[in-house]
């Protein structure tokens, strides 16, 4: 940033105050937004007993409050030690969770990529309208289509498998949305290039228009994972075995009763998606608006 | 696409992208999505199209019958209005909020560090959210405690205010994101040549960012749209199916017929919201569009 030449002191001085203002309310407003993710490190903390004590006004539903300490009376891992080796449900649905997002973001790397790239690469009748429907699709709440899924599901005799929530994920146009304007950002110019010097489609694709728009088809699938990884409605709808449950149907299956255990869940789901932010946090930066090539 | 500042429009010469043309190959890459998406997605909603115009019981053609009874119904078009609400107040205090936000942090780079408490709350899971709003928002919860109040924030009116809290909560570091890449876009050369032009900051971000930024404009309005609707998550772990009336929602309505077999009803309402969003986009992508492509702009 260049430096501004005030005309006086005095607009110098309300200058930086406005900065200092702005500052410290971006950061006023930040640290409200973290309070529940701090709420939850020291509930997970907390013991049983200290939890039952706070939550009695809650629970008996008298007049008192709710107690907090933000460092709690006796700091205990019993929550984390009884949901790591006392709970294989929970693994198993953790395991679920993995197994069911994988899956599903490799089907989309090998559907919904190829068809970003066909909307961006190429001309053809239908093109615009194809790409509102997929659009429109995007839109609908899942309550709009339950009923209708549900017997196509039911004819295809997927229901109470896992792939009756993989297989519409692995078709969701959310990524064909998002990966469309990175491809659409590569110069056709150069595609123009490379086809005139003999290469085939496929290469063309592969090893030009994949490669410059990683970085948005990185983004999106960040994007797709928090997606994934929270689902709740369609394993819910679709799937009766609670053995085949992801780890977001979990969670609500703790009262709060058991506040503390919850709380230690909750941070455990969460700690892969922070992870995932953490490791691309750039490309999911860059990667969405900015388009791959900038002319 | 009307009128633009003049220092935009120096670095904005139209070029026609030009698509390859001919051939087959655009199928090649698209038959698996579109497979796919026929099936899982079109041909249930065609099933739900030809629902909502026969009988749940029998399957007889019953013509409009289900429409008019929709419109009839209290609940759905207390839903309606309160979904309708909800966007309108939502979408603009998200994407003004986050663009002010952005902003601030392109001028003062120090603040990108803020960013991160900004970002957590996206990756909270819906069930813990409730948990910890239990705690806050109770009536023996901690904002009554240090507003010395008795309120019950799950309750009336108030309720609400909780659900936009939710959602700004959740969504405003993720849009801030997305506003930030995009300000970055934005042609320094043009902002400069803007002011030596002797325009000031306002007339700078009026003229050149705001125009830049339609394209990204487009994109972050349509995800923060699909994320209102995720809210209801929140909504119904909080207080089940049957809300306070302030926040019962179209999805509510949605699950409560399908729960008592009202899959009339339900076609009917799912075929107007359908048009009501299908709508919207295509005016969206009529001012904004980035999907026609037909322009393509670069400095």
């Amino acid at each position: 940033m260049d430096r501004i030449k005030y005309k006086n002191p005095g607009e110098k001085i309300s200058a930086v105050c406005g900065r200092v203002a702005i500052a410290f309310a971006v950061f006023a407003l930040g640290s409200l937004f973290l309070l529940p993710v701090l709420i939850l490190v020291s509930g997970s903390l907390t013991d049983a007993y200290e939890w039952r004590e706070r939550l009695a006004p809650l629970l008996l539903n008298t007049d008192g409050r709710i107690g907090w300490h933000w460092i709690p009376d006796y700091p205990t891992g019993e929550h984390f030690r009884r949901l790591l080796f006392y709970s294989p449900e929970f693994m198993k649905l953790f395991w679920n969770s993995v197994g069911m997002v994988l899956v599903i973001l490799l089907g989309q790397l090998a559907v919904g990529v190829p068809a970003a790239w066909a909307f961006a690469a190429f001309e053809f009748r239908g093109r615009r309208a194809l790409f509102f429907l997929y659009m429109a699709l995007l839109l609908l709440p899942f309550q709009v289509t339950q009923l209708s899924q549900y017997l196509v599901l039911k004819d295809f005799e997927l229901l109470d498998t896992r792939w009756a929530v993989i297989l519409p994920a692995v078709f969701s146009t959310f990524p064909v949305f998002l990966i469309y304007r990175s491809f659409e950002g590569i110069p056709a110019e150069l595609l123009e290039s490379a086809r005139v010097d003999g290469a085939g489609e496929f290469r063309i694709f592969w090893q030009i228009g994949f490669p410059l728009a990683k970085g948005g088809i990185l983004a999106a699938f960040v994007l797709s994972f928090l997606e994934n990884w929270n689902r709740m409605e369609e394993p819910l709808a679709f799937i009766r075995d609670k053995s085949l449950w992801p780890l977001s149907l979990y969670l609500p299956e703790i009262s709060i009763e058991q506040a503390g255990f919850a709380a230690c869940a909750s941070l455990i789901t969460l700690t892969l998606s922070l992870f995932v932010f953490a490791l691309f946090r750039d490309s999911l930066e860059q990667g969405i608006i900015a388009g791959a090539v900038k002319g | 696409m009307q009128s633009r500042g003049s220092c935009s429009s120096i670095w904005r010469n139209k070029v026609k992208r030009r698509r390859r043309q001919g051939g087959l190959w655009h199928l090649v890459f698209l038959l698996p999505s579109l497979l796919g998406v026929s099936l899982f997605l079109v041909l249930p909603f065609g099933d739900v199209v030809r629902r909502s115009f026969t009988t749940a019981m029998t399957g007889e053609f019953c013509g409009l019958d289900n429409y008019k009874n929709v419109f009839q119904n209290q609940a759905f078009l207390l839903a309606a209005q309160n979904t309708l609400k909800f966007v309108g107040v939502c979408l603009p205090l998200l994407l003004a909020g986050s663009l002010l936000i952005a902003l601030a942090m392109e001028q003062l780079p120090f603040l990108e560090h803020a960013k991160v408490c900004y970002l957590l709350p996206q990756a909270m899971p819906a069930a813990t959210v409730v948990l910890v709003w239990r705690l806050v928002f109770e009536k023996q919860g901690f904002l009554n405690g240090i507003m010395g109040t008795k309120i019950d924030f799950m309750e009336g009116g108030a309720s609400f205010g909780v659900l936009v809290g939710t959602y700004l909560w959740k969504n405003l570091g993720y849009t801030v994101v997305l506003w930030f890449a995009a300000l970055k876009t934005v042609p320094v050369e043009v902002l400069e040549a803007a002011r030596v032009d002797g325009a000031g900051k306002i007339r700078c971000f009026i003229h050149v960012t705001l125009p830049s930024l339609k394209g990204a404009a487009y994109t972050i309005t349509l995800l923060s749209l699909l994320n209102t609707f995720k809210v209801f998550r929140e909504a119904y772990l909080i207080n089940g199916a049957y809300p306070p009336r302030e926040i019962y929602l179209l999805q509510h309505v949605f699950s409560n017929w399908y729960t008592k077999l009202d899959f009339d009803k339900m076609a009917a309402g799912a075929v107007l919201t359908a048009l009501v969003l299908g709508t919207g986009a295509f005016l969206m992508e009529r001012k904004l569009g980035i999907a026609s492509g037909e322009q393509k702009e670069r400095g």
